[in-house]
């Protein structure tokens, strides 16, 4: 468990803050204890300083996972969000979008989201901005990034691509093997 | 008996075919039975192998003849019989073969040599294994297994009466082992040099004759830093480029290490790399600002007011000419006695 890098830290910092914009800093500032983000095998996760100092006593070779695992550094040295961020994007998210019970099946098969799933849409909501998608009786399904503003989605035919798909919670089924 | 005469007549016939084992000779050969060699001194008969006729035959018979001598003298050796083959035993040699090549040169002593030489300091072959009195077992002198008995045998290791009771005896130990190794090391290649007839400096670096790109690299890097103010006003050439792994040479490569930070510490410069990416400014994006006036226009259709009217009154001919942004009206006034050639004030001159 080692500390992030400024860089790293910065690239995490952007990534988030592309779901949940300045809300990151609620992420950092917690009333109910110190949280952080420690780093092992290039994947972030997010830890109460508590839990941390009692991590340090299991031998680093025996440690699988502590705390909310938020992502992963990619061998090229990007930072791409893991489904299991989505506990702590869902609350603090600006932009959401809403399914029509019908289209939540297609995007918990990773799809992306068409105009016809389309239920509701954040207000002025931009193009390539990072979403949160919920079902229709508010439930996070995952996230993923807006392929058209809001106001395009009015105008668009119902089979275009309205978000495009990143994670979702069927990935815990799908690729349970690969999330830690 | 008719039968006896017989048999021996025609053993007789069959001895005619193999010449005598005896062979005379005038004067004896000289023998060597170790490398099996038999040198004969007699005269060569010249008339025999001047003709070409005799000559082969001669040859031949004349190697038959010594060859036959030679195997006399062996069969003259004890024998003993080993499986059905009767051996002789050799005695040992005492020809002296010439060498094929010269002989080596000789390896020029070491220093230490030479000394015991002098001294005449033996080299006592010593056993692998050694008794340690204080582990109660026998301990390898080097090598394999070394290391760990010594490990085993200095867990503990007292502090010399009027030692440093702070330094760390451990250290020191690791310390002096690893000099003396690093001396023999130089030892070693002393000697080789000497060996070699190459001549080295008694002291400090060895310098190579002509430096390769990458070594003169890094002697330019040194140099450059070796100002007064480290380099810091030293021009760089065109393409230049500092070396690589010099970097604990120059004061600036030393890199200072920082003591992990604080929670407190790290929670502030979390925030900071927040703020500088929060604070972003953002860049005109003429695409999203399109959006934005296409989305507040929809709403506005949406709501059904749409104004008819065109506002305003519009000018004719619009704003020409210099003057025309301000008019206070006016006449522009001179510079009030204050000379301000930089600035432009007042009328304007022709």
């Amino acid at each position: 468990m080692k500390r992030l890098s400024s860089e790293r830290t910065k690239l995490l910092f952007e990534k988030l803050s592309k779901y949940i914009g300045a809300n990151v800093k609620l992420l950092i500032d917690r009333p109910d204890g110190t949280y952080c983000f420690r780093e092992t095998k290039n994947r972030v996760y997010y830890v109460s300083e508590k839990i941390l100092l009692l991590s340090t006593s299991v031998p680093p070779e025996n440690l699988v996972s502590v705390g909310t695992c938020f992502g992963k550094f990619t061998k090229t040295g990007k930072f791409k969000l893991h489904i299991t961020a989505l506990t702590f994007l869902a609350p603090y998210a600006q932009y959401k979008i809403w399914l029509k019970p019908s289209a939540e099946q297609q995007f918990l098969y990773g799809h992306h989201v068409l105009k016809s799933g389309l239920g509701r849409i954040t207000e002025n909501t931009q193009k390539y901005q990072g979403v949160v998608v919920l079902s229709m009786n508010d439930l996070p399904l995952g996230f993923g990034v807006a392929a058209k503003t809001a106001a395009e989605c009015k105008h668009t035919d119902p089979m275009s691509v309205v978000c495009f798909h990143q994670a979702d919670i069927g990935e815990y089924i799908r690729s349970e093997d690969a999330l830690i | 008996m008719d039968v006896v005469t017989k048999v021996l007549e025609e053993a007789a016939k069959h001895a005619e075919q193999f010449k005598s084992i005896h062979v005379e000779k005038h004067l004896e050969l000289e023998y060597d039975l170790g490398t099996l060699l038999a040198v004969d001194t007699n005269d060569l008969d010249l008339r025999k192998i001047r003709s070409k006729s005799d000559r082969d035959q001669y040859f031949k018979d004349l190697a038959r003849d010594n060859t036959q001598l030679l195997l006399n003298k062996i069969w003259e050796l004890p024998t003993e019989r080993v499986e059905e083959a009767v051996v002789a035993k050799l005695p040992a040699p005492t020809f002296v073969l010439p060498r094929e090549k010269p002989l080596p040169k000789q390896k020029p002593l070491t220093k230490w040599q030479k000394y015991a030489q002098e001294k005449g300091i033996m080299k006592t072959k010593k056993s692998k294994l050694a008794w340690d009195g204080t582990l109660q077992k026998w301990v390898p002198r080097y090598g394999f297994k070394r290391a760990a008995a010594e490990e085993e045998k200095n867990w503990l290791l007292p502090v010399p009466d009027r030692g440093d009771p702070n330094e760390d005896q451990f250290t020191k130990k690791s310390k002096i082992k690893s000099e003396n190794v690093a001396k023999n090391e130089f030892q070693r290649l002393r000697n080789l040099a000497k060996a070699k007839n190459v001549k080295i400096p008694r002291v400090g670096f060895l310098s190579v004759d002509k430096l390769n790109s990458k070594q003169l690299g890094e002697v330019v890097s040194v140099a450059k830093a070796s100002t007064a103010s480290l380099g810091k006003f030293q021009g760089n050439l065109p393409k230049e480029k500092r070396a690589k792994n010099i970097g604990p040479l120059l004061p600036s490569g030393r890199k200072r290490k920082l003591a992990p930070p604080t929670p407190v510490q790290e929670r502030k410069s979390n925030l900071d790399i927040l703020d500088s990416i929060l604070n972003k400014k953002p860049k005109l994006d003429i695409e999203k600002a399109v959006n934005r006036s296409l989305n507040t226009e929809q709403q506005e259709q949406s709501e059904g007011t749409k104004s008819q009217k065109k506002g305003g009154k519009r000018r004719k001919g619009g704003k020409k000419g210099k003057g025309a942004g301000k008019r206070t009206g006016t006449k522009p006034k001179g510079g009030k006695g204050i000379r301000k050639p930089r600035e432009k004030t007042g009328r304007k001159r022709r």
